[in-house]
């Protein structure tokens, strides 16, 4: 058994030097970084390392995805069929046992989650892998999360071309054109989605696309409604709201495919936040924001600033902390505003830009008028606005040491005196 | 009024291989050697030429840059060789030693009486001066400078380094003669740091400022003390010994004799029996280190520290300034999904699946292995959990990449060397050689501006 797997080592180890300096190296490279760790030895600097590399990192926040992947595959069938009864009337209770974890509501997932994940993680490590032998750099692990990402955040009949249009271009124009992972500006996954909602809106919004063939059915004898609960609110149909807070909360709900368990999201934010991969600052921070936010429109509704007619009432008078149990708030939070690439790098900054992800997604989610919905706009907002927070944050360390260096009396260098010319040069 | 240090941020990596406390003497080195990448940014003239006879203490060459400034040779013996590399430039210096040792005398010298420039002139003549290093720049340091102040860290907390509690027992006299002529030196306080709970002989010495200092590693690097006590402002110097360093100084201004005689740290996984071993600057470490024995084939030896240290070979020299050697695995093997699978035999700072947080002291054997490849900067905020300087560490390394002189002013170069990165580049995920990218900031700012 050993001898087998040494000699499949040895062999992989004899191929590495085979594509050494080749075009295709990096795209051998990164398979067999895949199977085998790297036997690179320290050169310079610090000769034994941590444990940590960028695929245990990346590889964390994928375990943390995949509870919430299995829920969103359930869930796919679990809405349509909940659709379907609905339209016919049928009473239905849930029971997690009886209607919910069953092999039909399963299969709508595989046949239509699934090939969303295979699409979006194809076309995007194809792109990755491209751009990686053209440029000779190693393939990068940012994309393992990106991709996994992408599916969870679109509606469910999002048609596949349209997801590998998207990718490549959130991949391209988004990552690579900035030198790849670790340099971009805006989170690539987000960009995705942006490009979806912008370019093709019909199948982004609306009350139809949240639910596995409500678009079909529509104007059909089996229509079905796939209105999301921020949907119905943004029209002030407060009366179809029949979820209850724990539907909300386990994500019994219709929504983008992944979005929906805040209950398994919250689990995946502990589990990084334990792990020590994701800034707690920033979602803690965004989470206060956004309750901030909520509060403030509640106080609007309570003081009787905006009457039931206005369009905003649905959503203002939405309670504060419900925010969090739907929509895409809680994923942003969670696996989205804690890229540490795209974020504040700061520890001050994370404060500053976890609180307005939060705050801003309330508010957006309000007051747009053609989609209920925030998060994903507003952390590219703060993606841009990230390195403007860092470097406030950072001056603040630059003047305390001019302040530092204004108030010492330097010595002079030698004895004539130098250096408090070089200091009144400097001031 | 004494100010004690507590650093909270930091990591200490416990290691496999610490020395017991035992010295043993070693045996005596045929060849000795001095490698010239010791003394940073020094360009060498020689004084002798290869085949000449020169006996211990006995200048070797002197800094292009600044004439006075010479370097002896710890043994006598004959100079065998010059080794030279690109650009006909010295890269070591080997000297077949005698078998009886003559040394040059240079008598006496009562440095409380004398001025300061006397004191440097002796230092500098008797080649002692090498020994004194300043900030900025992590250089030796400029004799025309007028330190503001002078830092000396009697606290170890580098992974397996030589304790400078043990090395530096029953060194009173020689502490005490050094610190008085370093005195001379500034107008400033010799600042003198120590365990907090040791029993270091220089919490005894007049002419200082005592500090205790505790916490974890680097809380006994000077820099961390300097930036917590003193920290250096542009245009300002502040010079810094080694204590083991410091009982040279001390021993040459008592007896008139340059004693390369150290004691030296031989520790790591590798070493059979790790110990303490009196030994000479530049002996060929293989004198010590087959004494103690070795585990297997494949390790390597490191002139100093795991974190800072110089790669070297059993045949190797001990370096000029370093009073430990370790020897580790090397870690030149793949491992199968090494990424994937959870880790208890290594050091992390997160929880990623890794598992030293369940057990802070064990101790580790760890190899040379990268144990991941090289990225861009992804993660941020884990440096700042070991870094305890007031300073953004990612903000200057990125600073000293694209090579912005401003901004490397301006986020704090001056205050920092090279070794106060060492554990933000250990924990540094996306393995950034950061020991490396802050010794060419260092050097272009000293080009620019130094």
């Amino acid at each position: 058994m050993s001898d087998k797997r040494l000699t499949f080592k040895k062999r992989l180890h004899i191929l590495k030097h085979h594509y050494r300096d080749k075009k295709m190296a990096p795209a051998f490279n990164a398979i067999h970084t895949f199977l085998f760790s790297p036997d690179d030895t320290t050169h310079s600097g610090a000769h034994v390392r941590g444990a940590d590399d960028l695929k245990r990192t990346m590889n964390m926040v994928i375990m943390a995805l995949i509870p919430v992947l299995l829920f969103s595959m359930f869930n796919a069938g679990y809405q349509y069929y909940a659709a379907i009864d609905a339209a016919n009337n049928v009473p239905r209770e849930l029971s997690v046992w009886g209607n919910f974890l069953t092999w039909d509501n399963f299969w709508i997932g595989i046949i239509k989650v699934l090939p969303l994940v295979v699409v979006s993680y194809g076309v995007g490590l194809l792109v990755e892998f491209i751009f990686a032998v053209i440029k000779g750099h190693e393939v990068e692990e940012g994309y393992l999360v990106t991709g996994m990402l992408v599916p969870l955040i679109v509606p469910i009949d999002t048609p596949l071309w349209m997801l590998a249009v998207a990718v490549i271009f959130g991949v391209v124009i988004g990552k690579e054109v900035f030198g790849g992972t670790g340099m971009n500006i805006l989170n690539p996954a987000l960009t995705i989605r942006a490009f979806l909602f912008f370019a093709y809106p019909t199948w982004m919004s609306g009350d139809k696309v949240w639910v596995y063939q409500a678009v079909e059915r529509t104007g059909t004898a089996d229509a079905i409604s796939g209105e999301t609960v921020l949907g119905a609110l943004a029209q002030n149909n407060l009366a179809e709201l029949n979820y209850s807070i724990s539907d909300m909360f386990f994500g019994f709900i219709p929504g983008s495919v992944g979005e929906t368990s805040t209950f398994l999201i919250l689990l995946g934010g502990l589990f990084l936040i334990f792990s020590k991969i994701a800034s707690w600052r920033i979602m803690l921070s965004a989470v206060i924001g956004s309750l901030v936010m909520g509060y403030i429109f509640n106080l609007v509704v309570d003081f009787g600033i905006i009457s039931e007619a206005s369009n905003f009432y649905g959503l203002m008078s939405f309670e504060y902390w419900k925010h969090l149990l739907v929509g895409g708030l809680a994923f942003g939070i969670v696996y989205m505003a804690t890229d540490p690439v795209t974020g504040s790098q700061t520890n001050k900054g994370k404060w500053i830009y976890g609180f307005l992800i939060g705050f801003m997604s309330v508010m957006i989610r309000v007051f747009n008028p053609a989609y209920p919905e925030g998060v994903f706009l507003a952390i590219l907002l703060m993606n841009v606005f990230a390195p403007t927070i860092d470097h406030y944050v950072v001056k603040a360390n630059i003047n305390k040491r001019l302040k530092r260096f204004k108030n010492a009396t330097i010595l002079p260098k030698d004895s004539d005196g130098k250096a408090e010319e070089l200091k009144a040069e400097t001031v | 009024m004494s100010k004690d240090i507590r650093i909270r941020k930091g990591l200490n990596i416990n290691l496999v291989g610490a020395a017991e406390q035992t010295t043993a003497k070693a045996v005596l080195s045929n060849v000795y050697a001095i490698h010239l990448e010791d003394f940073h940014g020094i360009t060498p003239k020689m004084l002798v030429k290869q085949g000449a006879e020169v006996k211990a203490g006995e200048p070797l060459f002197y800094n292009k840059a600044n004439e006075v400034m010479l370097f002896v040779s710890p043994v006598s013996g004959e100079l065998v060789e010059i080794e030279r590399g690109a650009r006909r430039k010295i890269l070591s210096l080997k000297i077949l030693a005698d078998k009886t040792q003559a040394i040059v005398e240079h008598g006496t010298f009562d440095a409380g009486k004398a001025s300061s420039a006397e004191v440097k002139a002796h230092l500098l003549k008797t080649g002692c001066w090498p020994f004194i290093k300043q900030r900025p720049y992590d250089i030796i340091a400029n004799p025309d400078a007028n330190p503001k102040s002078i830092f000396i860290s009697g606290y170890t907390t580098a992974p397996l380094a030589a304790d400078s509690d043990y090395v530096l027992k029953g060194k009173e006299k020689e502490l005490q003669a050094a610190i008085t002529a370093l005195g001379k030196l500034t107008p400033g306080k010799v600042h003198v740091s120590v365990g907090a709970s040791s029993n270091s002989p220089l919490a005894g010495l007049n002419g200082i400022e005592l500090h205790k200092v505790s916490g974890p590693h680097p809380a006994g690097l000077v820099g961390t003390q300097i930036n917590k006590l003193d920290p250096i402002n542009k245009g300002e110097v502040v010079w810094t010994v080694s204590p083991q360093d410091l009982v040279m100084i001390g021993e040459l201004l008592l007896t008139g004799k340059f004693n390369a005689e150290r004691i030296v740290a031989l520790g790591g996984s590798s070493v059979k029996s790790p110990k303490y071993y009196t030994t000479k600057i530049g002996a060929e470490i293989s004198t010590f280190l087959y004494s103690s024995g070795v585990n297997n084939d494949n390790f390597r030896v490191i002139n100093g520290d795991v974190l800072t240290g110089a790669k070297s070979k059993p045949d190797g020299h001990l370096g000029y300034y370093n009073n430990t050697v370790t020897a580790i695995p090397e870690g030149d093997d793949y491992e199968m999904f090494g990424w994937a699978l959870p880790v208890f035999n290594k050091v992390s700072t997160t929880r990623a699946l890794t598992f030293s947080w369940l057990n802070p002291k064990k101790k580790y054997d760890l190899n040379t292995n990268t144990n991941g490849e090289h990225r861009a900067f992804v993660v941020t905020g884990q440096y700042e959990e070991v870094f305890p300087l007031d300073i953004f560490p990612m903000q200057l390394l990125k600073a000293c990449m694209i090579k912005d002189l401003d901004e490397m002013e301006q986020l704090g170069l001056y205050e920092v060397a090279p070794e106060d990165f060492a554990l933000t580049e250990f924990i540094c995920i996306s393995k950034q050689p950061h020991q490396k990218i802050i010794r060419e900031g260092l050097d272009l700012l000293y080009k620019e501006i130094g």
